[in-house]
């Protein structure tokens, strides 16, 4: 073992221990969000970009729009693409390589928001019925690892879509002919993803890195601005009880909205 | 007042996660306890010794024992060891130097030509703990490959029964059948008989004491079944 | 293919197309210990779903730095079969069957105990062979029967089953049809002895309040599940008493 790492091992005691008393290790309380700083449009070259900073979490989003098919069953709505990246030097963990399940269950986490709010209003980026609709690429990559890449990715996809524009086009003898001018890609809803960490049978908000290395499972709320629930994800290897699910379902109600009045100022 | 409540009666079939028993009980083989709470972690049947809950698995495997006789089988043969499959979840080693009485002299051929791959031994656990794989030794009497007879794999759990009371089963069915019979902990057995027909005779018995090993007056019944086959003969 | 004109799930007396009731499970079917070679295994028909379900260990895990010193790793592999769907699915794993196969051990993970076999694995399998909605929750049905089968000892059997939203009522079970129109799916997985939830993931829209009464409407459906499993388990481990030949 290196010294960091029993470092580690005798500090997540120390976590857990502190946890069932009712108090954190980074002094924050059991329901506090770490400080969420935000840059919108960093990319020039995407259609759309964001970075976010969640404590020392950092992921940034690229959104890219292309044209493409649509899906045979919604012949004329835009589609949805998202993917995550939790690329080698975000984190000592993190191995070069195509995506493993932990960042497959981050985009179809992230991906699950924002369908399943209808945030984005795929209706109207239908370009030919049945034969051109518009892609939305939404491309998450993890840049540092401080724990809660859900939420943190969550975030910054939404402030991406939010900061994202398409070209203006008209249709030309059937094909696309770009115009000047820019529309924003229309946004209907803002999805919103609360995680929550169980320790030591306490349910804690925004897990830092060494909560999540201590804690026995871990649970997602997405909420829309209706205060809806559109997503929900239990992860690890532990459990919740039924009481504690929906306590976190009344706390994730709370900070969705706190967590939205950041993201959508802009 | 302290509660003490069962919910099941001896010989019950009990499954994993069933409540056998509340109070201030033992946690046997194949239950734990949670609380004051006494539940089956296997699929079995139910037993009480005073106040020790316990579960007589009906499928389960085997889990290496020191002191332990076993058959298994060479799966690799190393520069000073052999890797033996004990039909267990950890493979064991066999060293050179629990095999030979002289010292091992590591010469290319030696080790295969003692053992080689798919070759099946009689052994004996001499070591075994949670950190490392289970330590074997041939080097006591009865012990060493097998060159001949059947191997049959019954449930582990149903060794003890195979066995009987200070051996009584299994030495009856050796008198009755006239084969000589190899018996390992991890629920693998060698039969060696004159015949084959005699062999297939102790086959049966031991498979029969399989699936009633949960019974009563299983000895004489077997008993009597071994001499009705052979007069079929 | 001719698209179905849109007909009513639910009709004006709350009754499912199949005939069932809004809270009321498809009919299910468990048989234990169907495969010769797998440690242990068992077979599940949930309406038309048709899943089995393997557990080979605990083995010895190579290679060895991959083996977790105190306890026994649990591999998970959730898969579809390309005949099980309308249209053909490729064999290759799909990023759903990932998903799935992550969500479904970590389901199953804290009903053994895997401390008792360190640096082994235990390999679940899961085939799909024909798919008609919750698939997910009726594959770690059979997965916990057929962790019993293998002889590993567990703190619980793990049922679950999924509730839902379709056409504006909280339906349970839901079916493929149900799922892709309706407004929500909510697959939960339960182990009763710790009133613990080990699966539970949502897509949709509900209010806190239907949020709630889904969840509850889960746990309830895999209390009846978890008694069907039980029977299933007593069937093929009927002790037999002694027959005189």
């Amino acid at each position: 073992m290196t010294i960091p790492a029993m470092v580690v091992r005798v500090k997540q005691k120390r976590i857990a221990e502190l946890i069932s008393h009712g108090k954190r290790l980074d002094e924050r309380e059991l329901d506090e969000y770490r400080k969420v700083q935000l840059e919108a449009g960093v990319i020039e070259r995407a259609e759309g970009s964001a970075r976010i900073r969640l404590g020392k979490t950092e992921v940034m989003v690229g959104i890219k729009i292309e044209t493409g098919e649509p899906f045979p069953d919604v012949p004329n709505e835009g589609v949805l693409t998202v993917n995550a990246e939790l690329v080698p030097l975000a984190s000592p963990t993190f191995e070069p390589g195509p995506p493993d399940e932990n960042s497959i269950e981050l985009a179809r986490i992230v991906d699950r928001g924002i369908r399943e709010s209808k945030a984005i209003a795929l209706e109207k980026l239908c370009i030919t019925p049945q034969k051109k609709v518009f892609v939305v690429f939404v491309d998450i990559y993890v840049l540092n690892h401080d724990g809660n890449l859900i939420d943190a990715s969550a975030m910054a996809a939404l402030a991406a879509l939010l900061n994202t524009k398409m070209f203006n086009y008209e249709m030309k003898e059937g094909e696309i002919q770009i115009k000047p001018g820019y529309t924003q890609l229309p946004i209907v809803n803002h999805p919103v993803a609360v995680t929550f960490a169980k320790i030591n049978d306490k349910v804690v908000v925004d897990p830092w890195l060494e909560e999540e290395q201590v804690m026995d499972a871990r649970l997602t709320i997405t909420m829309d601005k209706d205060g809806k629930v559109c997503a929900v994800q239990k992860g690890g290897y532990g459990y919740f009880s039924k009481e504690q699910i929906l306590e976190a379902a009344k706390i994730a109600k709370e900070k969705s909205e706190e967590l939205r009045k950041i993201l959508v100022k802009s | 007042m302290i509660n003490l409540s069962t919910f099941y009666e001896k010989r019950q079939l009990v499954l994993p996660g069933d409540l056998i028993a509340e109070g201030d009980y033992i946690a046997g083989d194949n239950t734990y306890k949670e609380g004051d709470k006494i539940y089956a972690t296997r699929i079995g049947l139910v037993d009480y010794d005073n106040r020790r809950i316990y579960v007589v698995a009906l499928k389960s495997f085997y889990i290496p024992s020191v002191g332990d006789t076993v058959i298994g089988k060479i799966i690799e043969v190393g520069m000073s060891s052999w890797t033996v499959d004990i039909n267990a979840p950890y493979l064991a080693t066999l060293r050179a130097s629990d095999v030979l009485d002289r010292p091992f002299k590591p010469t290319k051929d030696e080790l295969p030509s003692i053992f080689d791959v798919n070759e099946l031994i009689i052994a004996k656990i001499v070591s075994y703990d949670r950190t490392c794989d289970p330590l074997l030794t041939v080097r006591e009497p009865g012990m060493g490959k097998i060159s001949r007879g059947q191997i049959i794999e019954i449930t582990p759990t149903k060794i003890p029964r195979v066995i009987g009371k200070k051996g009584s089963m299994v030495n009856m069915i050796k008198d009755e059948t006239g084969c000589q019979i190899t018996i390992g902990q991890n629920g693998l057995v060698l039969i060696n008989g004159k015949t084959p027909e005699d062999e297939r005779i102790a086959i049966m018995a031991i498979r029969k004491i399989e699936e009633e090993a949960h019974t009563t007056g299983l000895t004489n019944r077997i008993t009597e079944m071994i001499r009705r086959k052979k007069k079929e003969e | 293919m001719a698209k179905k004109s849109p007909e009513k799930l639910i009709n004006k007396k709350d009754v499912r197309v199949d005939g069932r009731k809004l809270n009321e499970l498809r009919p299910v079917k468990l048989e234990v210990g169907i495969l010769s070679n797998a440690d242990g295994s068992a077979y599940i028909e949930q309406g038309k779903n048709k899943i089995l379900a393997a557990v080979y260990g605990p083995k010895e895990l190579h290679p060895k730095h991959l083996a977790l010193p105190d306890r026994a790793l649990l591999h998970c592999r959730y898969h579809m079969a390309p005949f099980s769907v309308q249209e053909r699915k490729s064999p290759a794993p799909s990023r759903r069957e990932i998903e799935l196969s992550k969500v479904i051990r970590e389901a199953l993970e804290p009903s053994i105990f895997a401390e008792y076999y360190p640096r082994t694995s235990i390999d679940v399998f899961i085939e799909v062979l024909q798919a008609d909605g919750g698939t997910r929750c009726a594959g770690i049905t059979v997965a916990s029967l057929a962790l019993a089968d293998a002889g590993i000892p567990m703190r619980d059997l793990i049922s679950a089953c999924a509730a839902g939203k379709v056409e504006g009522h909280l339906v349970l079970d839901l079916t493929d049809t149900e799922d892709k129109a309706g407004e929500a799916d909510l697959p939960l997985a339960f182990m009763p002895n710790f009133n613990a939830i080990t699966l539970l993931q949502m897509d949709g829209k509900l209010t806190s309040d239907e949020f709630e009464q889904a969840v509850n409407m889960a746990v309830e459906g895999c209390r009846q599940i978890s008694t069907l499993q039980k029977e299933a388990l007593k069937v093929r481990y009927v002790v037999k008493e002694a027959v005189e030949e």
